[in-house]
């Protein structure tokens, strides 16, 4: 079992295994939002409440559970990279912010979208739900930022790292400021278990296909810092100039 | 068929989340891959030219 990490933690080795897992993941994933998605969108029976705009929340929730995830992931690794030193932790940190940027990004649009019909607004200030989102996707942002702005990626990781940390205490607050504060987002519904199986197993698909693919691309853009980092290594050296595509 | 797809009069909102999600996935998957060519293409460019000059 140790051994097997110890080999994964290793640069070339998990160069080398990565794309099979991507294709796989990616694959199976794809197939999931599909196959979830048809079902929520054409199949789960309508919301007396909200009506057929409910179906929002085949991606909104995977996308919203997804851009804390890849936070919590980040900040996780970054902190695993500062106590041990380990140099795929930090590669995995700096390969998961651009992609939670990207899923926060798409919670907040979405969200967004479904509050125009729902509440009469495309943006509520204020709002503790809706304003800690706003600020995980500035502190990506502050982030990638950092990380660009530090030429010497020891220092890069260290600094970056910290500042993963510091955020960290947003992904508490944004899981339970509908519960903490009074806000116009509704609770957790997955979680309360009132849903109907017909609505929430498509759901349900959909988190698990949403989640295959962000690990897909994560192990992507990690496999690509990997690279990176090693390219004064020997094998990389033997890799791109012994003829291998990519 | 038309009417699954105006959903009650939420089509224009739940399918610009759909089509939305979509390209950023899309977006996600074209740019991890161009990153990848850069740092690969760059790496063989140096270690190129670094054989040429010993």
């Amino acid at each position: 079992m140790w051994t097997f990490f110890h080999k994964l933690a290793s640069p070339p080795h998990f160069y080398r295994i990565a794309p099979a897992f991507i294709r796989v993941f990616a694959v199976t994933g794809l197939v999931l939002i599909g196959w979830g998605s048809w079902g929520g969108l054409f199949e789960a029976p309508i919301d007396y409440q909200q009506k057929d705009a409910f179906r929002i929340i085949y991606v909104h929730v995977p996308t919203a559970y997804l851009s804390m995830m890849a936070y919590s992931i980040m900040a996780v690794s970054a902190t695993i990279g500062l106590i041990w030193r380990m140099k795929l932790a930090h590669a995995v940190a700096a390969g998961a912010a651009p992609l939670g940027a990207w899923f926060t990004f798409l919670a907040l649009a979405t969200g967004s979208i479904w509050g125009r019909p729902m509440w009469g607004t495309w943006w509520e200030w204020g709002d503790p739900r809706l304003t800690s989102q706003l600020l995980m996707l500035f502190l990506y942002f502050g982030y990638m930022a950092l990380r660009s702005a530090i030429d010497d990626p020891l220092k890069a990781d260290k600094a970056s790292a910290v500042l993963a940390l510091v955020g960290a205490v947003n992904i508490p607050i944004i899981h339970y400021s509908v519960y903490w504060w009074t806000s116009l987002h509704q609770g957790q519904t997955v979680m309360e278990g009132k849903m109907p199986p017909e609505m929430l197993n498509p759901l349900l698909i959909n988190i698990l296909g949403f989640t295959l693919v962000f690990g897909a691309l994560l192990l992507y853009r990690v496999r690509s810092e990997v690279l990176y980092r090693e390219r004064r290594s020997r094998w990389v050296r033997e890799l791109v100039l012994g003829g291998e595509m990519r | 068929m038309s009417e699954a797809l105006s959903m009650g009069g939420y089509g224009p909102y739940v399918w610009s989340c759909i089509g939305l999600t979509l390209i950023v996935l899309a977006v996600c998957a074209i740019s991890a891959r161009r990153r990848q060519h850069r740092i690969f293409n760059d790496i063989r460019t140096q270690l190129k030219a670094m054989e040429q000059s010993r």
